[in-house]
């Protein structure tokens, strides 16, 4: 039965913040053992959709269910717990600038368990082995491409087995061939450790790939969702637009502003 | 229009207040995390090691020309009556009673102070803390108290290295170059400074100004708007608000230990 139930259930979530109104009213199900992407324009929240569920900010409305456990209700031991069992990786790696690459994978292992040395190294040395950075294990962060930091916080996220491993645009500002070993990465971490992931992006094709279901967020509200194949054949004109990136469409090329005419003319003031 | 300045006051005396009562929660936070400490003391002895031995050598040189100074100074003013075998009293009692926690805290401000908030600040902005918080770990356990505990121990300590260099310094320049009678100088000093009523003010005193100036740093680094910008403000706010508290409580302390 457990294993039916969705591993994340989130419920008409409404989150503000000030008089911006980030989320109004989204559902979302994240399928347990699958690759769910996020996907929507920069700015639409995707992040803090990620924080929302990982319990750093917390909804005005609704509700959000991560393994059975409401995340807005848990208290604060509870809430550690229960991300001990996520892991994420930040877009930036946000790897501990003072520890070096292996000690920031030991770092979690370390801190939540009181596993002897030699346990704690061949883990550490498996994890790193699993995203091919076991050479560079010695390494200080400011030594590694913004590719390979990745896949250390990728070895990082997964250092106490989670359940489910969140990837904050995880492919943004790659070259191609460490987009594809990301790519790679997540799909195969996802198989082989029976992972449940949810990867936010706007790369469309890159987890349009690896994807196996894919919800769209735009103004707030989930605009259209589905697997790849059926959004690519989708009726909604903005997906259509966001998925071929096309340049004008539902979302206009221009910001909205006063008829360009009459802007000219009238030498309306720009303040 | 005429009520703008008045609405800045009063939008300027809402977010002090705010900042204030942040501050203080922040405080409380920082403490529930010290006693977990105990048994990782690793945490500490590491912080110890950058905010206290790394300041050791500004300390040391500080206090030196500081104890010269005054026993220059503390001559041509006591030879003028014919004291001046009373210098080592007047450079111990300035020492221990006010410049030592007085100076040793501004320069713990500029230099482990402003370190502190860069750092925790800094790992804000690259959103290591946010990491933390998603490995399960408290960054206010894990980063921010021992960073506290580590400025609150290690300021008395520094005070008195630097009151005792002081003193020597005063000796150099007294006894050494100026002809104080040496044994009057330590004589004289054994005699007129006493433990309860100066030297344990004086290390009360640093205890308060360690336990501020800590405060004040981790909490300008955990509180920065999480830009270069951000940083760079924090930091500055850090060097000056520690200054004007030390000084502002130096005087309130003063008053009370030694104002009858």
């Amino acid at each position: 039965m457990q294993q039916q139930t969705p591993l994340v259930q989130v419920r008409n979530l409404v989150f503000a913040r000030g008089e911006r109104v980030i989320f109004d009213g989204i559902d979302l199900d994240i399928a347990r053992g699958s690759v769910t992407a996020i996907m929507g324009p920069s700015g639409t929240g995707k992040t803090t959709l990620l924080k929302l569920i990982g319990g750093q900010l917390f909804p005005q409305t609704g509700s959000i269910v991560v393994d059975g456990e409401n995340v807005d209700k848990l208290g604060i031991k509870d809430l550690y717990k229960l991300r001990q069992r996520m892991g994420m990786m930040f877009q930036s790696g946000a790897l501990l600038t003072d520890l070096s690459v292996f000690e920031n994978v030991a770092f979690p292992i370390r801190e939540h368990t009181d596993l002897p040395e030699t346990l704690v190294r061949d883990l550490v040395l498996m994890k790193l082995q699993a995203v091919g950075l076991r050479g560079a294990a010695g390494m200080m962060p400011n030594e590694l491409s913004g590719g390979m930091a990745r896949r250390v916080a990728m070895a990082r996220a997964i250092a106490l087995d989670p359940m489910m491993v969140m990837y904050d645009e995880p492919f943004t500002g790659q070259d191609p061939i460490s987009m594809g070993i990301v790519v790679k990465l997540i799909h195969e971490l996802n198989t082989a450790l029976g992972l449940t992931s949810i990867v936010v992006s706007h790369d469309v094709q890159e987890t349009a790939a690896i994807a196996d279901y894919i919800y769209l967020l735009s103004g707030g509200k989930v605009v259209d969702q589905g697997t790849p194949d059926s959004l690519w054949e989708s009726a909604s004109e903005w997906s259509q637009q966001f998925l071929n990136g096309e340049p004008d469409g539902p979302v206009a090329f221009h910001y909205p502003a006063p008829e360009f005419r009459d802007d000219l003319v009238g030498g309306g003031q720009h303040t | 229009m005429i009520l703008d300045p008045l609405q800045q006051l009063g939008r300027a005396g809402i977010s002090f207040f705010e900042r204030l009562g942040r501050g203080n929660m922040f405080l409380l936070q920082t403490i529930a995390g010290v006693p977990a400490l105990l048994w990782r003391p690793g945490l500490v002895i590491k912080q110890m090691y950058s905010v206290g031995v790394l300041t050791l050598l500004i300390i040391l040189v500080s206090g030196l020309f500081v104890g010269m100074v005054l026993g220059l100074q503390g001559y041509n003013t006591l030879s003028d009556f014919g004291a001046e075998e009373s210098l080592g009293v007047a450079v111990a009692l300035a020492l221990v009673r006010e410049l030592g926690p007085v100076v040793t805290a501004l320069l713990f401000a500029g230099r482990a102070g402003s370190a502190l908030t860069a750092e925790i600040g800094l790992m804000k902005a690259t959103e290591q803390l946010s990491g933390m918080e998603m490995m399960a770990v408290d960054p206010m356990r894990r980063v921010v108290a021992p960073r506290f505990l580590a400025g609150f121990l290690s300021m008395p300590l520094l005070a008195a290295i630097f009151s005792a260099v002081g003193v020597y310094g005063g000796f150099f320049v007294g006894v050494g170059l100026l002809g104080v009678d040496e044994g009057a100088y330590w004589s004289q000093m054994q005699a007129s400074v006493d433990l309860h009523d100066d030297i344990y003010n004086g290390v009360i005193k640093s205890i308060v100004f360690g336990f501020v100036a800590a405060w004040i740093a981790v909490f300008e680094g955990y509180d920065t708007v999480p830009t270069s910008e951000g940083v760079s403000r924090a930091t500055t706010r850090t060097v000056v608000h520690t200054a004007l508290a030390v000084l502002g409580l130096d005087f309130v302390l003063t008053a009370l230990m030694f104002g009858d």
